[in-house]
């Protein structure tokens, strides 16, 4: 896993409440034995028509959206299944941060697995996102914070374990794999 | 201090508690692997040279992408495209490769890995049990940690036995009286869905509790906990007593003899002590509950039966209202219904099909109507032929399918087509989730076949009360 310190990038917003991962990528597309190539299924059926051809109406086919790297959503966005072919189809797409005021458990643990930054934000500061759709922001993911274009900061809470995952580019097989004589005398306690 | 069931869970599973810095490492007692979630996780591990640590505490069978009609005079499986055949073919590799037994098409307990688990009595009391599946909750109905995982936690537990996980705060919900006449279980959480909506349970493991909890059987328990996601949760707890130790005796893989006094003692400590204090606690009047179902596109909007669609609170709503075709202060019963399904996780087990029998028993599927009833296992196939419930649901027109995920998700091609209404006892009522355009209904199994015969949204107690 890469790195990801920083990211600068104007945002692209989906206010809609309850974006779920069956939105975000529809079922059929869940055949694939690979992690990579999801990103053109990424909200497929609101981004395309029954022809096949771009909905011009959906937010990230607009102009101003393309190459993106932060979606702000609205409340609850992952809800739904377990499948992390939602994250790997926003990052294969190019998000790198997903903001809202809540953020489904499941989906969220997978996002920051990924090097996707799935963080949850005060209702306030997202309720200004929302309103102002395709500023430009920049994302300090050491110090927790989100630079406005005004020069307000942001603060955002994240997990310190999965933070320190994202800096380092590490993945947390690798601190598992670390334990595995805790594990072994856990289990052999249990035996006993 | 008094602990509640999930602290019990919890600290008997730490490896290593968590720190400021670092999250517990829990052990997992049962992964359970579809095809769906784990090829990336297998691709991982041979990626770095692992091996799979516990094949033996791996439960692992296809069905989600499988198809329910039955193989050709060849043997050859009518599988949607190459692709659904890959990947279950990819399973049937992966777990040759690393040792795992497989219940494949030739084992007479395939089935959704939710129904199948509780049937060999892999699920039980006070265990931790992941999957690469959200509805893994459906599990928790044991009085054990079941919970959803993605395909990188997949891979954590294939190769350590582990997880990191912080502890999710409590969430007590307590159903106090008795479920009416014809009011079942997933009434009951749909209800309680409605009540807290689909984001309340975020961060949180329910645990159910009280009198109409206590009444349930397994199955209607299973019900239960399965849609605890539906509502946001973790997972979905009730503390396992003599109806969970009577449903799990002699079950394949259940202790026996002695072993078996053991494990019951043992299992019996599994439960909330008295005086425990919840994060939250929730209390529901059983008695005010009514046959329910989902008006909207997600499972928080719920309306009993008999209510009138309510009136959109914000444009998200109105959408909802929009792609589902329906008008604030009409009915929603008497919209017609296009397709029926009956099966799932939710409710693809024995006494679903039962209850749908009884109502289908001696009536017809409404003309223009199509009905799939899909058995959650082929268990479940068996004793439903067994007792003669196939030949109800074919008199009555309706198709008997080959188990498996089919509708709920549409993953094998099972789905409608744009515009259709389908009234399904699934758990998912999401634009598209059935197929594009298609608009779901989610209700219980007595709701759903009244439906099918009515060839509209439609009570079923008068069919009740015909077979009474």
């Amino acid at each position: 896993m890469k790195s990801l310190t920083h990211i600068h990038s104007r945002t692209a917003v989906l206010p809609f409440e309850n974006i779920d991962t069956d939105r975000i990528i529809p079922a059929r597309f869940l055949t694939t034995t690979e992690r990579t190539g999801l990103g053109k299924s990424l909200f497929n059926d609101w981004r395309y028509r029954a022809d096949g051809s771009e909905n011009p109406d959906f937010a990230l086919n607009k102009a101003e959206a393309r190459g993106c790297e932060i979606l702000v959503a609205g409340r609850n966005f992952g809800c739904g299944s377990s499948r992390e072919h939602a994250p790997w189809a926003l990052t294969d797409f190019g998000i790198r941060a997903v903001f809202s005021n809540e953020i489904a458990d499941i989906f969220r643990g997978n996002a920051l697995k990924n090097g996707l930054l799935a963080v949850v934000l005060a209702d306030a500061d997202h309720q200004y996102l929302l309103e102002h759709p395709g500023i430009e922001l920049n994302v300090d993911i050491a110090a927790q914070t989100i630079a406005l274009p005004d020069g307000r900061k942001i603060e955002f809470p994240l997990e310190p374990f999965a933070k320190h995952c994202l800096l380092a580019g590490v993945d947390q097989l690798g601190f598992l794999l670390q334990h595995e004589a805790q594990i072994a005398a856990f289990e052999q306690a249990r035996a006993a | 201090m008094a602990k509640t069931l999930l602290d019990k869970i919890w600290d008997a599973h730490q490896v290593a508690a968590e720190t400021a810095a670092t999250p517990a490492i829990l052990y997992i007692d049962l992964h359970l692997v579809h095809e769906v979630t784990s090829p990336q996780a297998f691709a991982e591990l041979r990626s770095r040279g692992l091996k799979v640590r516990r094949p033996e505490r791996i439960v692992a069978t296809m069905d989600h992408s499988t198809p329910t009609l039955p193989p050709d005079a060849n043997g050859k499986r009518p599988y949607l495209d190459k692709a659904t055949e890959a990947q279950v073919a990819a399973l049937e590799a992966n777990t040759k490769e690393f040792g795992i037994e497989l219940y494949g098409w030739n084992s007479s307990n395939r089935g959704i890995v939710h129904v199948m688990g509780p049937e060999l009595g892999a699920t039980q009391p006070g265990m931790t049990i992941v999957c690469g599946d959200s509805h893994t909750s459906t599990h928790g109905a044991f009085g054990a940690l079941a919970f959803g995982i993605g395909t990188t936690e997949v891979g954590h537990v294939l190769a350590t036995q582990c997880l990191l996980q912080r502890k999710p705060k409590s969430l007590a919900i307590t159903v106090n009286g008795k479920l009416g006449k014809g009011v079942t279980a997933k009434d009951l959480i749909l209800h309680i869905i409605g009540r807290i909506g689909m984001n309340g349970g975020t961060g949180q493991v329910i645990e159910y509790r009280g009198s109409a909890i206590e009444a349930l059987t397994m199955e209607e328990r299973m019900t239960v906990c399965n849609m605890s996601i539906e509502a946001g949760a973790k997972a979905g707890l009730i503390a396992a007593d003599a109806t969970t130790f009577e449903f799990l005796r002699g079950r394949e893989r259940v202790p026996k003899g002695a072993d078996w006094d053991a494990a019951v003692r043992r299992w019996s400590e599994f439960r909330s002590d008295p005086g425990a204090v919840f994060d939250r606690e929730v209390v529901i009047d059983a008695a005010a509950i009514k046959p329910s179902v989902t008006y909207g596109t997600n499972p928080g909007m719920v309306i009993a039966l008999d209510a009138p669609v309510p009136k959109a609170k914000d444009a998200l709503e109105q959408r909802a209202l929009d792609y589902m075709k329906l008008e604030a202060g009409h009915q929603l019963a008497g919209t017609r219904v296009d397709i029926v399904f009956v099966g799932s996780c939710t409710n693809g087990r024995l006494s679903d099909l039962r209850a749908t029998a009884s109502v289908l028993r001696g009536h017809k599927v409404a003309d223009g109507v199509r009905m799939l009833v899909v058995p959650g296992s082929e268990q479940v196939k068996r004793e439903a032929e067994k007792e003669g419930l196939h030949e109800v649901f074919r008199a009555a027109g309706a198709e008997w399918r080959e188990p498996g995920c089919s509708m709920c998700l549409g993953m094998n091609g099972d789905i409608g087509k744009p515009g259709q209404l389908v009234v399904s006892t699934s758990n998912r009522n999401f634009e598209g989730r059935q197929g594009p355009g298609v608009r779901t209904v989610l209700a219980s199994p007595l709701v759903a076949a009244a439906s099918a015969i009515a060839g509209v949204v439609a009570d079923p107690s008068r069919y009740i009360s015909e077979a009474a």
